[in-house]
């Protein structure tokens, strides 16, 4: 298998996670294309490791990244329902509590 | 073989992904991320890391999507299509995301374009197992540390004030 395969892959599913993050407006949806982003960096650990035959350092490291998805995503679900609770929406848009007004001097 | 399996198993990804983010019925953009995240399952299935993709299964399919899902209706998402669901600047992100995969792509090409892999089964529970416990000892611990602290902090997020106060009053 060449090893370009699983890396073209990659870019790919991590670019239509990067769309997604940018082009979706419920927080909800952000954080699920955030996953597909970590997906991507998992399989090119795993890609890396095949092709390096290594004793599964790349397996190792894609565990672990597996591991902070988990934590990341129980986090930021807990934040959204913390915005959903706040505002009454989950709109990535809308939520401008930080927003920076300019002065009008 | 495995090239044939590999690329079925990620032409699913792609287009299951691909779906997760136009779709505009948020619980079904849910679902189709079951399937793409199975499918890269299958992907590191066919590259031998039979145990990273029985932790994919157990942990993004079968927690995180879960959580996802238990968001969703909570935060009581309309399941009928939503046109507004995606911002009107999606074609530059589309921009965006195509100049930045054509850089990736380009670049990974260049750098990669003749290396041969033959996966090899190393993947293993042993495998992974042996390498935790002798090479990834401390970041294996931090990682359980960090966990505990998400937990923690999922906690004291989600805490409704109001329920603190009763404590106090009571």
């Amino acid at each position: 298998m060449p090893l370009v395969l699983p890396l073209l892959l990659a870019v790919v599913l991590f670019c239509i996670g990067v769309y997604g993050v940018l082009a979706r407006r419920n927080v909800i949806t952000m954080l699920m294309s955030f996953e597909l982003m970590l997906n991507a960096v998992n399989l090119n650990l795993v890609a890396f490791d095949a092709w390096r035959v290594d004793e599964a350092t790349g397996q190792t490291l894609a565990i672990f990244v597996i591991t902070l998805a988990a934590a990341e995503i129980g986090l930021g679900l807990a934040i959204v329902l913390l915005l959903f609770r706040g505002h009454g929406h989950v709109d990535a848009d809308a939520a401008r509590d930080l927003l920076e007004r300019e002065e009008a001097s | 073989m495995t090239t044939a399996l590999f690329s079925v198993a990620g032409a699913v990804a792609v287009l299951a992904a691909v779906v997760v983010v136009v779709s505009r019925r948020i619980v079904h953009a849910a679902l189709w991320l079951v399937l793409a995240l199975g499918a890269v399952a299958g992907c590191f299935g066919a590259l031998q890391a039979e145990f990273v993709a029985l932790v994919q299964i157990l942990v993004y399919v079968g927690a995180i999507v879960v959580l996802v899902l238990f968001a969703l209706m909570l935060t009581k998402a309309p399941t009928n299509p939503l046109p507004e669901l995606t911002t009107r600047r999606s074609p530059f992100a589309a921009v965006v995301a195509a100049v930045l995969a054509l850089i990736l792509g380009a670049g990974v090409v260049l750098a990669f374009g003749n290396e041969k892999i033959k996966p090899v089964t190393d993947g293993s529970a042993t495998a992974i197992g042996t390498q935790v416990f002798k090479n990834w000892v401390l970041p294996f611990e931090v990682l359980s540390v960090l966990l505990l602290a998400a937990l923690i902090g999922a906690i004291v997020l989600s805490q409704r004030k109001d329920s603190a106060q009763h404590e106090k009053e009571d």
